[in-house]
Order: structure tokens, then sequence, then C-alpha cells
């Protein structure tokens, strides 16, 4: 069977003094979209900046496609791999076209800086997300919803098949949350991308995700479909919560309703 | 600057007509002095003619004084474009943060410590000076760093710093010119406002030099400068070591200042308004390096030209020129700027 193209081999990663990932191993499945999800403080935006090299790995490795991601050349990375970090900042003033522009920075050179495949692609980021009315708009005076997925055209236009998202629905009211879950999903379908997305929402990850990675401590605690992950045992047992699971009447994925959390004299 | 816009023409005409004004500038920079010459003289003694004194004063006193002074430009005007991109900020050029005055600073310490009143020949002066400068705008460059951390470099901090700094440079250079007794006048003039007065080649070998090496590597560098605006997750996203690229084309930009500084002394004003001045011709986002590069070259001749001529007989350093059309133009920035902070 064929390697998958980005995985993680004993990883350990942390802040400081503190180890936040200690002997991680994680195989991201091809052509799927994978969720993250873990209690707060679990290591998922750890994991995923480590995955994208935007932390280097105490020990361990990240491999893409083979190589050590942190000893490739980050431009290289830049047009195989996207990160979206969980809350990006951009310059005062700069309009929605502008911010998906630099989209194109990985594929660009300082003799050849614009071209009608840059021109095609950030038109077509805009596209699918929906944002083409909103191009000329300055980012600043943007809503949440709308500013979440001028993000997201930029890290299309990048056009990378390997795409890592920081809890890309934060800030984002229950429909906006769709909207963002809708646009990953047709990445899969329509593109054939490659998405990891952490996710705070179990019942939204559940319906979106093709696969969900659980962490607890530092570690992968569970993975694999979300009807096989879901359980009521692994809510108790990593999340700490007394929960029934019954299928979600609409997508017929595992959906969480809480009961209580768990007395700690358990 | 990345992505497609109008104003691309735009931004392409303005280091055209630039270099036509420059062109212009040159020209009447030749012909205009004591010795009258007229456009047949200059053509003559190019190619090949004209009399002893015609040879002489175009060849070893006019032409370079124009050339170093549109390459001494051109270098303060890239290196102002990218010390202020790096810092987001307009007023973040390398006279304001003291970094040209330090460059001045290194000079005269080797000319003091070789003993020479008032100047170096030989190698001292065609390597050993625009090293001493490199080194001074280093050092300087990296106390102003120094002084200005406070977990991490604040623009506005910097720059009250920098303002400092600069003033301890310039009392530095009057001191090293005192000890060093340099008596002649017009040299010492170079040192403190910076002056074409008597540059000849040899002074203008190592901002050429420079520029030849350091240019392309400011073009190359600062195709990234747009996506160094972002937050450092988001540039090495897009394929940029933030800190390492910063690094790196401001090292570039305090070379470019030294070499400049070591040609024609501190002249200040033109790393500081070329940049915006470009910038709000262009219509960009960011101070044009090359615009930048030739808005700076016309800015120094035509400072040089004007100091030359508008007084009669008496000769002003070009430095003169270009501090007083620059002092009330940052006086309006630090205004503006305070204004800013305190809201």
């Amino acid at each position: 069977m064929k390697r998958p193209r980005l995985r993680a081999e004993s990883l350990h990663v942390g802040y400081g003094e503190t180890p936040v990932i200690e002997g991680l191993d994680l195989e991201v499945l091809d052509d799927a979209v994978t969720a993250v999800i873990g209690p707060n403080g679990s290591g998922k935006s750890t994991l995923l900046r480590a995955m994208g090299r935007l932390l280097a790995p105490r020990r361990g490795q990240v491999l893409l496609d083979g190589k050590r991601i942190d000893r490739m050349p980050t431009r290289e990375v830049a047009t195989l791999l996207g990160v979206l970090p969980q809350t990006p900042r951009a310059p005062d003033g700069l309009t929605v076209a502008e911010l998906v522009a630099h989209g194109r920075h990985p594929h660009q050179a300082w003799y050849r800086r614009w071209s009608t495949d840059d021109d095609e692609s950030v038109a077509a980021a805009l596209r699918m997300t929906g944002m083409t009315d909103l191009a000329g708009r300055v980012l600043d005076q943007l809503s949440g919803g709308q500013r979440q997925r001028a993000w997201i055209s930029m890290a299309l236009a990048q056009g990378t098949e390997l795409l890592l998202l920081d809890e890309p629905t934060t800030y984002l009211d229950l429909a906006h949350q769709v909207e963002v879950l809708e646009l990953v999903r047709r990445l899969r379908t329509d593109l054939g991308r490659t998405v990891v997305m952490v996710l705070h929402d179990l019942n939204l990850a559940a319906r979106y995700a093709d696969r969900m990675v659980v962490l607890g401590d530092g570690s992968v605690v569970a993975q694999g479909a979300p009807h096989e992950v879901l359980t009521e045992d692994l809510l108790r047992e990593v999340f700490d919560l007394e929960a029934r699971v019954i299928s979600d009447p609409v997508a017929g994925t595992p959906l969480v309703v809480p009961v209580s959390p768990r007395t700690r004299a358990h | 600057m990345n992505g497609p816009r109008p104003a691309r023409l735009r931004s392409a005409a303005v280091p055209a007509i630039a270099v036509g004004g420059l062109a212009i500038v040159a020209a009447l920079s030749v012909r205009i002095g004591d010795l009258p010459t007229s456009v047949g003289d200059i053509l003559r003694v190019l190619s090949g003619g004209g009399d002893e004194t015609q040879r002489y004063v175009l060849l070893a006193l006019r032409l370079p004084r124009v050339l170093i002074g549109a390459f001494a430009g051109a270098a303060f005007g890239v290196s102002g474009a990218l010390t202020q991109s790096i810092a987001r900020n307009p007023l973040a050029s390398p006279d304001v943060l003291g970094v040209t005055p330090g460059a001045a600073a290194g000079a005269v310490g080797v000319i003091v410590g070789a003993g020479e009143y008032g100047g170096v020949a030989g190698p001292a002066s065609t390597v050993g000076l625009p090293l001493a400068a490199l080194a001074g705008g280093l050092l300087t460059a990296a106390a102003i760093y120094l002084l200005a951390w406070r977990r991490g470099v604040d623009g506005y901090r910097l720059v009250l710093v920098g303002i400092g700094v600069q003033a301890f440079m310039m009392n530095l250079t009057y001191w090293l010119l005192t000890v060093g007794d340099v008596a002649d006048a017009g040299r010492a003039m170079v040192w403190i406002t910076g002056s074409l007065d008597g540059r000849g080649w040899t002074d203008a070998v190592p901002v050429a030099v420079a520029l030849c090496v350091l240019l392309p590597l400011a073009v190359i560098g600062g195709s990234a400068l747009g996506v160094l605006q972002f937050d450092e997750d988001t540039a090495r996203n897009l394929g940029v070591r933030i800190q390492l690229c910063r690094a790196a084309l401001f090292l570039v930009a305090v070379a470019l200042a030294a070499a400049a500084t070591s040609a024609v002394g501190p002249v200040s004003f033109v790393a500081l308004a070329t940049p915006q001045i470009a910038l709000r011709l262009a219509g960009v986002a960011r101070p044009p390096l090359i615009g930048s590069a030739v808005l700076g070259a016309l800015l120094v001749t035509s400072s040089d030209l004007f100091a030359r001529v508008a007084f009669g007989g008496v000769e002003v350093p070009a430095g003169v020129i270009t501090a007083v059309l620059g002092a009330p133009y940052l006086m309006f920035l630090i205004t503006r700027q305070r204004r800013k902070a305190h809201v």
C-alpha cells in the first residue's frame, strides 16, 4: 500500500520547558478530511503547527512525501502544503483580493511576479468561497465569517493538495460554521484535496470528517471513522463527559448529547 | 508588489520619468560651472577630444561628481525603502535611526586613525573607508536594536531611540574631527552634513560596487516584503522565514547606507523622503525599490546642482539643501505619529 503523503513519527513537541506532544505517531489519510478533536490543552493546535512545520519537533519527525518537512526548503513546502493558523493577522488596509493574491507567493519568483495562472487561481479561490463580490473590500471591514472565508480563499489560491486548518470555524455562528465546513467538504469531493482540521464541535466534526483523530494528553488515543471513534466510553474517558451518542437525524453520523460532566469522585 | 492592479503602469512610469529627470540634471551638472562649456564641448570631450582644461574639468571633476551623487542617492533611496518596509514605519530610515551618521563616524575614525589631515589615500581610502563606514553603520544599528528592545521591537520606540543615537553619532563625528585636527573645512563638511564637493573617481568606486552587488539582492529579497507584513506563521506558510528574511534585508539596507555615506557623507532626508515620495507617485502600498533608487539619485544630484549654482559664488554642501528640505518633513512625520500613538 502507498504510504500517506503526510505523517508524524514518534513526534515530541513543546514550548519552552513544557512538553505538549510526547511520542505521537500519525498517518494522515490521503484524499480525505481528517478532524483532530480532543479536550482543551490536549495539543491539537500544537500538533497541527508541527505537522505544518511552523513548530520544530524536539524529537521524532514529520514526513512530507517521505522527506523530513523541517529540512525541506520552506518555500517548497509552501507549494505542497498550506497551513491556516488559528488567528492569522494581515497588514492594515489590505483588501480581500490582495490577501488572496498573497497565496500565490510560493509560486512566484523575483523575476516572475504575476502570471495568468495566478489570476485564474485567485479568481477560482474567490469563487469557491463566494467572496468574488467582496474582493475589493478591506479585510478589517468584513464580518467574522467573511474574513474567515477570505483567509480560506488565500489558502486555496496557494493551490496545495494538503491543507491544515486550525479551528476554521472559531468566532463563527452556527450557520457560518456549516458554510465553512460545506466548503471543506467540497475541497475533498470536487478538488481531491487532503484536509486536516482542528475542530471543537464534536457533532460538526463527526458530520464533516471522513476520519477523526482523538488527542488526549499529547498522544493519539483513538482514530478512525466517526462512528467508530465517537462512543460514549471515549467521551467519558477522554472528555470527562457523560453523554448519549445517537444517530444524527439528518446525516446519520454520531450525535453527542451531553448528560452532565462526570463527577470527579469516580 | 503582489497582485494585478491598474497601478502597474503607473508604478512603471515613475522610475521612467525620474530617469528622464536624472538625465537632464546630469547634463546640466556637467555643463554648468566656472568653466563655461557647451554641449558641443561635452560631446567632444566624451568622444576623446577637447583641450586639456576642458578634459580635466569635465572628466576629473564634474562627471565623477554627478555619478557619485547618482550612485549614493540610489543607495540611500533603496536603503530607506527597505528599512521603512521592514519596520512598517515611514520614519524608520537609516538617517533618522542614526545608521548614516554612525557610518560617517566610522569613516572619520579611519581618517583620524590613519593620521592624515582630512583625507586618506590608497587602499585605506578605497577599501578601509567603506569598511569602516560599514562597521560604524552596523554597530549603530546593533546599538539601536539593543536599546529599543523590550520583548520585541516597537516601531515608535525604535525611532525615538534612533533619534537619540543619531545625535550621539553626530557629536562623535564632531569630536573625532576636532581630535584629528582636520584642518580642511571642506573635508570636514563632507562628514558632518554630507557634500559632493571634491569627490572624485576613487570615492565613487566603493558605492558603485556596493550598488552592483546589493541592489540585485534587495530586488530579489524585496519580493518577500509583502509577505513580511503578515504574522510569523502566515509568512512561514507562504514560504518565507520572517526573522531571517527581515535580518538579511536590514543588513542589505545598512550596507547600502554605509556605502553611500562613505562616498558623500551622511546626506540626510534622501533615505527618509524618497521612498515615501516614490510610494505616493506610484500609488502602491509599500515603497517601491527601483522607484526609490531613481528618485534618490535625482534628489542628490539636483540638490548638489542647486547647491553649486543657486548662491552665486558661494558653494553650499548638498547635504545642507537636503537637510533644509528634510527638517520640516521630519517634524511633520513625528507630530503625526505622536498623535496616532496617543489615540
